[in-house]
């Protein structure tokens, strides 16, 4: 019975790395311009079928792949806030959420027609037997992927934490016109949180390929499990953005294997649903905080 | 100079006349056909091979002179993968383009939407999608066909396969779309008949990443086999999920696996993997006495000729639709009635890509379970099973 | 009701009763059709978002009650259609109650996630345990009022203009009476009302519970035009495509509800002569109507006409 646990609980956090991942990817664009950027799960694809473009279809190696990625999803970051968000400065927020929407459309739309409708995939990074808990098994690619998800959550904490620019993101957010008198260049941040935001977003993509394929269109829905997770754990709040991820992920992977496959997304929802009416701001986030915010 | 004159006049006369019959075989109004595809939204991996395969066609019919000198216009539209849009596309090909007949939607969900106005419209509708209420019951489905197997012939093939392999527990997974329940529901309703047991039965969703748990809950229910019914990345991920659990049973995929894209994505992960396929894509493994062989084997090489990509089931499912109604349009020309009636009455022993197709008054598609092949995959490649 | 108000509302039943007339393409009429279903869902919206204040992305799970309850009990139970669009009505309005008490402590974004949360909820419930499940169900009689049946398609567009005409001439009365006096306070201070005595979280579900109603009401008319309905029209797609109705006509404008949801509809079907690149063309579309029509079309509209009226006094 424990073999059957652990299977269930390695799948649940699997899943759950990668909702974490997207769910930072919010709270980056969250906490310096409080916007929720929708098009976040576009980033995670772009990560996914670039990386495919760049090692399987130009042969490149694995490292030049990866960091080519990466500047192509901080390019697709940087243009879009120049484009779409710097222009609408000061503009009602939700109108900035819903260009996000129509960006995403965008982007989807440029993905279909250069990558076509089929799935891509590329092999694990590293090649080699599942390895065994107990009779449960994990694959090395999941390993990589929740590893990578803890990489990169370390690597946010001591950005926000220690260094004068993350610091400086997190003011913006809270009050850009203070920000500004202390002489914090706003506009710079904004677009330097889409960029970061869509990095890690395609770090995420270039995770889970291997395990869940990747294919133009399967931004939506990592974006809306994503946003849960972020929501469940407090906006703003790395830390309870990654233990959103993984409760979601646990979740649906224990009401998959418990109660019925059918209704795991429900259940996972109604839990949220519960937690946000027991708890209005989330997991990780005190009311006083939210008041803070404006939206 | 008189003699030279008169020759010019025959000269020209002549010319004059091969012009005009030219002109004139294409003067005669072209036949318009429409065509519903979900070219785009989550399920464009059925509208994509067949809008190629309608373009292919088009082009092809009418390099030959189109039919009895009309040329083919087939129009198509973009349902999106959506009822609404479907809807919508359909009343302006009927009310804007006046086609003679439509073929599609893609989905099951879309060609059910459609009925009514095509009853309404007087129009024949070849639908493309497998469901069984499409065409049943007959006599409310007056206008409408489909092309595509059913998916209770599929389950047979597989459960007959099974039977014959001594299994008789089975787990299923489904994706929970129209096409997995369908499925789903063509599973449990045979299952009886075959002496099947369904032990265990899960679920996931169309963008799922991992099956993992599904399949453990399958592993431990004691079945002695699994099988998967899905399109789309679904069925590459449960195939890679079902080879690292390492499950100790055999996989059996539904008719959507028929696709080399699917081995070439799930790897050596697909050894193994056995999925009754219709005939199309084993084409080469055929013998040549198959009256089907032929047909598929051109079909196919001028598909992967002009898109670099195979066709696959579905795109055949077009293919049998389109080539259904030039040939009523040769025989009866365009009248929506005789269409209709020549659909119902003298599409017999007619062989397309989907099977040998009987049409009748009570069955609109006319294929049985003996339009599938079992089909394992070994070495990466189709193997036929006997 | 203001003047505008009065003479849009005429222009509005003179163009439903003259596009028939005009042009009897069948085809025109179906979008025209979709357009009067989608705009219903958009104006309890708009009410919701520009006058309230909250945001919803769960109206297709209001949608799809009033869908799948009215056509089952039509079907199944052998209810009237009318009766049963109403039953329709009643549990969308329970369901928004029972969404609404503890979602109302919410805000911004965790509303919106709430909502989200709901309507796929909804979702998933028709999907598993529907009639039908995902692959949905037909033969759902059609509209029937008092032993007339309608089934021809310019009776369904007088049918749906019909009653967006009339649910516009209600909504309108609303967001001028008390209520929607006290509706627009709410939007700009909350604490100010809370403190005035406004019963704010009363007012505030009275309006939820409108836009479900309207929502539901739409889903029926849908369900019994096309005859056929499966899950898939009811996914949080819906809810973001009506959010942008909402957006792109203006929200700030119950007006902006009608135009916004024609001009979503017809869109797509102008662009089909782009074929393949008809997503990235609508989306670029979008994009620069947010960019540059921040306020929406409507209120925009509005501004020019006020903008060019002032100029002709000027010149007096």
């Amino acid at each position: 019975m424990l073999t059957v646990f652990l299977q269930f609980l390695f799948s649940g956090l699997t899943v759950g790395a990668v909702y974490a991942l997207v769910a930072i990817g919010f709270n980056i664009t969250y906490n310096a311009t409080s916007i929720i950027n929708l098009a976040q799960g576009e980033f995670v694809v772009i990560g996914g079928l670039m990386m495919w473009f760049f090692s399987e279809s130009l042969k490149l190696p694995f490292f030049v792949s990866v960091a080519l990625t990466i500047i192509t999803a901080g390019i697709v970051g940087l243009l879009m806030e120049r484009l779409t968000i710097k222009p609408l400065k000061n503009a009602d927020l939700l109108l900035m959420i819903m260009i996000t929407i129509a960006v995403s459309i965008v982007l989807r739309g440029i993905l279909m027609l250069s990558f076509g409708k089929e799935p891509y995939v590329y092999p694990a990074f590293t090649e080699g037997e599942p390895v065994n808990v107990y009779g449960a098994i994990i694959q090395q690619q999941a390993l990589w992927v929740i590893g990578i998800t803890g990489f990169c959550i370390v690597v946010l904490f001591l950005f926000f934490k220690k260094t004068m620019m993350g610091k400086a993101m997190l003011a913006c957010a809270v009050n850009p016109t203070a920000a500004k008198l202390v002489g914090i260049n706003v506009s710079q941040m904004v677009m330097f949180s889409f960029v970061l935001s869509a990095i890690v977003g395609a770090i995420g993509g270039m995770a889970i390929t291997p395990i869940s394929l990747m294919e133009y269109d399967k931004g939506p829905m990592l974006a809306v499990k994503g946003f849960c997770a972020a929501i469940m754990g407090g906006l703003g709040s790395n830390r309870g953005a990654v233990l959103g991820g993984f409760l979601i992920g646990v979740l649906e992977s224990m009401t998959a294997g418990y109660i019925h496959s059918g209704s795991k997304d429900a259940v996972a929802l109604v839990i949220l649903l519960l937690i946000l009416f027991l708890k209005p701001s989330g997991l990780f986030v005190s009311k006083t905080m939210l008041q803070l915010r404006k939206f | 100079m008189k003699r030279a004159s008169g020759k010019f006049f025959v000269v020209s006369v002549a010319v004059l006349s091969v012009c005009l019959l030219c002109v004139n075989a294409f003067a005669k109004e072209p036949y318009k056909i429409g065509a519903l595809l979900a070219v785009t939204g989550p399920a464009s991996f059925l509208g994509e091979p067949e809008k190629n395969t309608a373009l292919m066609l088009q082009d092809q019919i009418n390099k030959t002179g189109g039919i009895n000198g009309h040329p083919l216009e087939i129009i198509i539209e973009d349902t999106k993968s959506d009822e609404t849009s479907a809807v919508l596309s359909a009343k302006k090909l009927l009310e804007n383009d006046k086609v003679l007949a439509i073929i599609g939607p893609s989905t099951t969900g879309e060609s059910m939407a459609l009925v009514p106005i095509m009853n309404n419209a007087k129009t024949p509708l070849v639908s493309c999608a497998a469901g069984a209420p499409i065409t049943q019951p007959a006599n409310e489905r007056y206008w409408i066909f489909k092309t595509p197997q059913y998916d209770t012939s599929a389950v047979e093939a597989i459960y007959g396969y099974m039977k014959k392999q001594g299994i008789s527990k089975v787990g299923i997974i489904t994706i929970s779309t129209g096409f997995g329940d369908a499925g789903k529901k063509a599973l449990q309703s045979i299952a009886p008949k075959y002496g099947m047991t369904i032990v265990a039965e899960e679920k996931y969703g169309p963008k799922d990443s991992d099956m993992t748990t599904q399949l453990t809950k399958i592993k431990v229910s004691g079945a002695q086999a699994v099988i998967n019914w899905s399109v789309g990345p679904g069925q590459v991920i449960v195939t890679k999920n079902w080879y690292a659990l390492r499950m100790g049973i055999p996989l059996y995929q539904s008719h959507g696996w028929g696709s080399k894209k699917n081995i070439e994505l799930a790897g050596k992960a697909a050894e193994g993997v056995i999925a009754p396929l219709g005939r199309l894509v084993v084409w080469d493994k055929l013998s040549d006495k198959n009256p089907q062989k032929a047909l598929l084997k051109k079909y196919t090489q001028d598909y992967e000729a002009r898109y670099k990509s195979e066709p696959g089931t579905f795109g055949g499912h077009a293919y049998d639709s389109i080539m259904m109604l030039v040939d009523a349009l040769k025989k009866v020309g365009p009248d929506k009635k005789k269409i209709r009636d020549y659909m119902e009455t003298k599409i017999k022993n007619w062989p397309g890509t989907g099977g040998i197709f009987n049409m009748s008054k009570n069955d609109h598609c006319g294929l049985d379970k003996n339009a599938f092949e079992m089909v394992v995959v070994k070495n990466g490649d189709w193997s036929l099973l006997k | 009701m203001k003047k505008e108000d009065f003479l849009s509302l005429l222009v509005l039943i003179f163009l439903v009763v003259l596009l028939p007339a005009i042009s009897g393409n069948t085809y025109t009429l179906t979008v025209g059709i979709f357009s009067g279903i989608n705009a219903l869902v958009a104006i309890g919206l708009c009410i919701l978002m520009g006058y309230a204040g909250q945001v919803s992305l769960g109206q297709a799970g209001f949608y799809g009650i009033g869908a799948y309850i009215s056509s089952v009990l039509s079907l199944h139970a052998g209810f009237p259609v009318v009766i049963s669009i109403i039953c329709g009505m009643i549990v969308a309005a329970f369901a928004a109650v029972i969404l609404a008490v503890p979602a109302l402590r919410l805000k911004g974004h965790y509303l919106a996630v709430a909502t989200l949360g709901f309507g796929e909820i909804i979702y998933i419930i028709l999907n598993e345990w529907g009639p039908g499940g995902p692959s949905g169900f037909g033969d759902i009689p059609h509209f029937g009022f008092l032993g007339y049946a309608i089934d021809s398609t310019k009776g369904y567009f007088y049918l749906i203009w019909g009653i967006v005409a009339i649910v516009m001439f209600f909504s309108i009365n609303l967001i001028q009476s008390r209520t929607g006096r006290a509706l627009r306070a709410i939007h700009d201070s909350e604490l100010a009302c809370n403190a005035m005595g406004l019963n704010v979280a009363g007012i505030k579900i009275k309006v939820f519970i409108l836009s479900a109603v309207y929502a539901s009401l739409a889903g029926s008319l849908y369900a019994h035009y096309v005859t056929f309905i499966s899950p898939s029209s009811f996914s949080l797609f819906y809810s973001i495509l009506v959010l942008m109705m909402v957006i792109v006509g203006g929200m700030t404008n119950l007006w902006g509800a009608i135009v916004g949801a024609v001009v979503i509809t017809v869109l797509p079907e102008l662009l089909r002569k782009f074929e393949e690149l008809d997503v990235l063309v609508y989306g670029l579309i979008l994009t620069l109507s947010l960019l540059f029509f921040r306020k929406g079309l409507v209120p925009i509209l509005i501004d020019r006409i006020k903008k060019l009226r002032g100029f002709a006094v000027a010149k007096h």
